[in-house]
């Protein structure tokens, strides 16, 4: 999925000559390509993150698109004020593409793990935020950044995910996508836990029950329309990141659902991270399970739920 | 080098080979600083890892741990078992370093550039409460990039903190390249010494230099000492010296683990 995604932004600044790429200290050899063919609009500037997000501001108020890679949590938290002033608050087009969303990162412990960073970046007026699902998703995605108004959030995951995500769906920035048709349940994914949300819709039909999935790769501005048409006549709403469970994709579902007006609301959990630093280490894979993010846990889950 | 470096350095590539992924050259061009800290200047008990008195150690570029990780096994803070279980589900020495999980380890770490403003908070915190303890703070070059780690040189002199000593491994290298190609540091002594440090500079790898200038600090009363050693990522390893494909590694083939261990025996 890096992968994919740091190709498009190579093929998109070859077409749009506005297009500048600021890193921090990636990578030896990352985008090498772009480097040697424009090199005027390809800097590296150093393990200075607040810096970096300073003038990528200060080209983005200058009539330039400026995409900025780097490890998610450095990305977010690192130079959060100068995220929400410099890019928000000027809703300038930068696009913040985090390397490692969620627990990629998981045997590099906390500092690495970003398991909040939807919840703040989503905190941000102006602040788009997406995270697509695999290499395909990323890839339909990615044309849509050139022209789209103010900043974005781009979370990455691993890379070589399977690949889940079905061309006939499409893919529209700040549209959720109808994954799967279900009447008893919806799973509501964002990112990989698409992947999670699979496993436990098959085997929820094992045991007879049919759940649905929207997935949400765009989770601000929430697609709260595709939301509650789904959600009509569920018995039981789970959505599913991997993200703590506060500010993040729960929180948006959550809301819409309650904000609808609807007299009656179908059962509601949050399948996540608690609210605490991950105690281990491991694989993101481990993690997953720990933390009942697999589709076994995805699908006991509901069957608590609606029990 | 001699045996003692050596056997930390096999120690640090089985450690990382159990764990199977590790940054082996950032540690690697750390081992002779943290040996002679440990061996022959800091003060502590690893009988009891909270004795007051004991020097603070933070490893600010976390990254480099398996270097103090072999140190820490060596000095009994932590067991043959614990090292075994590098980066594992159930382990406790990850990828980066974490207080209240390791004995010895005083700040979790891994996020570049916050070493120094704790060590700053230690440091005030021993004159505060009239302990003569010191406190060592082991940087990156390439840290030395964040801004916040000049904020807190600036805070550690107005204090007159001479109970911090800011060392930095200066391998010219970092991520992306050279500290040259991705962010310039030079006049480097000159910008520790304009933010109010002494300075002096050293060979990292140089186990009788090191003692030395560790041994006369602070290198000027009233005064945070800055020593910037010269090492090389990667030492030890001809290798994998100054090849940037070694700052991090996963699935190390038994070939490549084989050969590593040679090249330290
Ligand atoms: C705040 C922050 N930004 C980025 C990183 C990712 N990162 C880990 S190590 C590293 C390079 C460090 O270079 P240097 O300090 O020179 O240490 P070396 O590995 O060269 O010894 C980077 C960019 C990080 N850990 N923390």
């Amino acid at each position: 999925m890096r992968k994919t995604c740091l190709n498009c932004i190579y093929d998109i600044a070859r077409e749009h000559e506005d297009v500048f790429f600021v890193g921090s200290d990636l990578g030896y050899k990352t985008l090498d390509d772009f480097k040697e063919e424009m090199p005027d609009r390809f800097f590296m500037e150093g393990i200075s993150e607040q810096h970096v997000i300073g003038m990528a501001a200060g080209l983005a108020m200058e009539g330039k698109t400026v995409y900025v890679n780097t490890i998610a949590t450095f990305l977010t938290r690192r130079c959060f004020d100068q995220t929400a002033m410099d890019l928000c608050l000027h809703n300038v087009p930068v696009r913040l593409v985090g390397n490692g969303g969620g627990m990629v990162y998981a045997p590099l412990g906390p500092t690495h793990m970003a398991i909040e960073d939807i919840a703040i970046m989503r905190a941000l007026p102006n602040m788009t935020v997406v995270a697509p699902c695999d290499a395909e998703e990323m890839a339909r995605f990615m044309p849509q950044t050139v022209d789209w108004e103010g900043p974005i959030y781009i979370r990455l995951g691993k890379g070589y995910d399977p690949v889940v995500s079905k061309p006939e769906l499409g893919f529209t920035l700040g549209k959720g996508i109808p994954y799967r048709e279900g009447k008893d349940v919806l799973l509501v994914s964002t990112g990989v836990s698409l992947h999670g949300c699979i496993d436990a819709a098959d085997l929820l039909a094992e045991k007879g029950v049919s759940a649905a999935i929207m997935h949400s790769p765009t989770i601000k501005p929430f697609d709260d329309e595709l939301l509650l048409s789904m959600a009509d006549g569920v018995k039981a709403v789970v959505p599913v990141e991997e993200h703590t469970v506060i500010g993040g994709l729960g929180d948006a579902v959550g809301a819409a659902l309650l904000a609808s007006g609807r007299t009656s609301l179908p059962a509601f959990r949050k399948v996540g991270i608690p609210d605490v630093f991950t105690e281990n280490y491991g694989s993101q894979k481990e993690l997953m399970r720990h933390f009942g993010m697999d589709g076994e846990g995805i699908a006991k889950t509901v069957m608590d739920l609606i029990a | 080098m001699d045996k003692r470096s050596k056997a930390l350095r096999r120690r640090m590539i089985e450690i990382m080979h159990l764990g199977g992924r590790g940054h082996l050259a950032p540690a690697m061009s750390l081992v002779e600083i943290v040996r002679v800290l440990y061996d022959d200047i800091m003060r502590f008990d690893p009988e009891n890892p909270q004795w007051e008195a004991r020097d603070r150690f933070i490893l600010s570029k976390g990254h480099g741990c398996l270097a103090q990780y072999a140190m820490l096994e060596d000095k009994g803070f932590i067991t043959c078992d614990d090292a075994c279980c590098f980066c594992k589900f159930d382990g406790i020495l990850g990828g980066h370093p974490e207080r209240d999980k390791i004995p010895g380890v005083e700040a979790s770490t891994g996020s570049l550039g916050h070493g120094l403003s704790i060590g700053v908070g230690f440091a005030l915190a021993a004159r505060h409460a009239g302990r003569d303890n010191r406190v060592f703070v082991v940087m990156g070059d390439g840290e030395c990039n964040e801004g916040s780690v000049w904020e807190a040189a600036m805070s550690a002199s107005k204090n007159r903190l001479d109970n911090l000593v800011a060392m930095v491994d200066y391998n010219k290298q970092q991520s992306y390249g050279t500290t040259t190609e991705v962010l310039d540091l030079e006049p480097f002594a000159d910008k520790w010494r304009a933010f109010g440090f002494a300075c002096v500079e050293v060979d990292g790898h140089d186990v009788d230099a090191l003692r030395e200038v560790l041994s006369s600090v602070p290198a000027e009363k009233g005064r945070p000492t800055a020593i910037i050693c010269h090492t090389v990522k990667g030492k030890g390893i001809p290798f994998i010296e100054r090849d940037l494909t070694w700052h991090h590694r996963t699935k190390l083939s038994d070939e490549l683990y084989n050969s590593l261990i040679e090249a330290v025996s």
